[in-house]
């Protein structure tokens, strides 16, 4: 792996080297280590490129990473996923995919994962997404994510775009049965032209099930952002969604939020908001002694932290 | 030391010019100084003046001789003025320790900020990693804001009635955090302020009436006065 690649995976994973545990890295296109431990398996697909990870039930504390670097300007590829996480885990899954694209050729990478947690498991899944390069090519990166929770089974997960991605549209479903839960929790800078869409559709089918959606975003410059999420309860169940974004320059944001209830206890909130930052924010730490780019800075930083 | 000259502020409301501040002459050189007077006197617009938020309509202002009319808030900030707002600002994400580091300019030890705040009655632990956000109230923020001012320790610091909304905390603690202050800094201190006892500590107070400066003085010559031996401002007297 040459040192570009390295500083993907850093970007994406937070690896230096070599992780602990169960991990599958790809690089261009291709296999670039795997390692499986005695409770999780992955293998690779053999009708279409990408991975089963199979994760033995009651396995705790363990961790998967599944890194994707891609440093070759022009490649495009789409990857699938399938995450089987047994009864009664507890495990963390660390996923992100990292484009450094140096050349005119939009680079481009969809990863379509899916999540199928058994009963009372629980999962923390953690997704970063980064591009670099000075390149003209696009960066380009349309996540999927299908998550189907058991019973008593939970997941977070935590997604993560901050830099060089020009080109996004983030699409998660999800469907939660009796007693489960589910916390997204999405952060998202946008400058330049860029443009970023995510697409939330939770549907609540058992009863105490909830959702928990927290979407935070800043969008600079030119930079658009469509916020759209639809939840569903059609059992007793708690469904929350949140959409707060700081727009700057001549950005635009939307946000779009669709709630459903087939149950007369299902719970359903969502909340927008959309706006610049406060005046009196930015005045009150040039009180401080920073000037108006500084203050902008760290009202940014803390937003997105 | 801190000049006001000649200094008027003026706002539109409604296509009508209205005069906030008119013809202020003041030098702030006492060790707490206190501002007094009835709502809408244009006590705070003075803070805000000399901080930097509001540009006077007319005259000067100087810091050490300087003159500062012209300065940015930010520049302001530099030269070593110090305001701690009415009605503190929340911001998402940001913590107590962060701001309290942005205050004193530097990266703050969490032992630091711990003896910050428990100088203005919070217990430092509970506090240190909390954001400033919603989740706090607006006493917790009001004494946030004051240890703001005390990590920066500057030359001029401007309380906007600080003890609103602050209550189980004694005044007694928040006049020790102003001796405190003084002693750190040698700057002066000024305080908006209504309440009878924190302007019982003022070296020099001065009253504000519909803009103008109506009385300068000693506690000893201003307090009868408020007190309703002289000529009583009436909005005042029923507050105190």
């Amino acid at each position: 792996m040459d040192a570009i690649q390295q500083e993907l995976l850093e970007q994406v994973a937070g690896l230096h080297e070599v992780p602990e545990g169960a991990y599958n890295i790809r690089a261009n296109g291709e296999m670039a280590g795997r390692n499986t431990t005695a409770n999780i398996d992955i293998t690779t697909k053999e009708d279409c490129p990408g991975i089963d990870i199979r994760i033995k039930p009651g396995t705790k504390s363990e961790s998967v990473h599944i890194p994707v670097v891609l440093s070759q300007s022009g490649l495009k590829e789409s990857v699938y996923n399938d995450f089987f996480v047994g009864e009664d885990c507890d495990v963390t899954i660390v996923a992100g995919c990292g484009i450094h694209n140096g050349g005119a050729a939009a680079s481009a990478h969809s990863g379509i994962h899916r999540f199928f947690v058994e009963e009372n498991a629980k999962v923390r899944y953690v997704e970063k997404h980064y591009g670099s390069g000075d390149g003209s090519g696009e960066r380009i990166m349309n996540p999927t994510t299908e998550i189907h929770l058991a019973k008593g089974a939970s997941l977070e997960m935590e997604t993560v775009q901050i830099k060089g991605i020009d080109s996004t549209v983030r699409v998660t479903k999800a469907e939660v049965e009796e007693g489960a839960s589910l916390v997204i929790k999405e952060k998202i800078m946008t400058h330049g032209k860029q443009y970023a869409e995510t697409d939330f559709t939770v549907d609540m089918a058992g009863a105490d099930s909830s959702v928990n959606l927290i979407s935070r975003s800043v969008a600079k410059e030119r930079s658009c952002q469509i916020f759209r999420s639809r939840i569903v309860g059609d059992a007793p169940c708690h469904g929350h969604s949140e959409c707060d974004a700081i727009i700057m320059d001549e950005a635009s944001v939307s946000a779009i939020p669709e709630l459903t209830a087939n149950h007369i206890d299902a719970n359903l909130i969502h909340e927008a908001a959309i706006g610049k930052i406060a005046g009196e924010q930015l005045i009150k730490l040039m009180t401080l002694g920073l000037s108006e780019k500084e203050a902008e800075e760290q009202i940014v930083k803390g937003f997105l932290k | 030391m801190l000049e006001l000259k000649n200094v008027s502020f003026q706002a539109e409301d409604g296509g009508k010019e209205i005069e906030i501040l008119r013809n202020i002459n003041l030098t702030i050189d006492d060790r707490f100084v206190a501002v007094t007077g009835p709502n809408g006197s244009g006590k705070s617009t003075l803070a805000k003046i000399v901080a930097g938020i509001l540009t006077p309509t007319e005259g000067r202002i100087f810091l050490d001789g300087v003159d500062i009319t012209d300065k940015s808030i930010t520049e302001r900030a530099k030269l070593g003025i110090g305001f701690a707002f009415q009605q503190p600002v929340r911001f998402k994400g940001i913590t107590v320790k962060d701001i309290l580091s942005i205050a004193a300019g530097k990266d703050t030890a969490v032992s630091e900020v711990c003896g910050m705040l428990s100088e203005v009655g919070l217990c430092a632990r509970d506090y240190v990693n909390r954001e400033i956000n919603a989740s706090l109230s607006g006493g917790e923020l009001k004494r946030i804001e004051i240890a703001m001012l005390m990590a920066r320790k500057t030359k001029v610091s401007i309380f906007d009635e600080p003890e609103a909304g602050i209550d189980l905390w004694s005044f007694q603690n928040l006049i020790r955090v102003f001796e405190k202050m003084h002693k750190e800094t040698r700057g002066a201190i000024l305080i908006i302020s209504h309440q009878e006892r924190i302007l019982n500590i003022a070296d020099q107070i001065v009253l504000l009436a519909d803009g103008r400066i109506e009385k300068v003085g000693t506690r000893e010559e201003i307090m009868p006065f408020l007190l309703g031996t002289g000529q009583p401002c009436r909005t005042l007297t029923d507050k105190l």
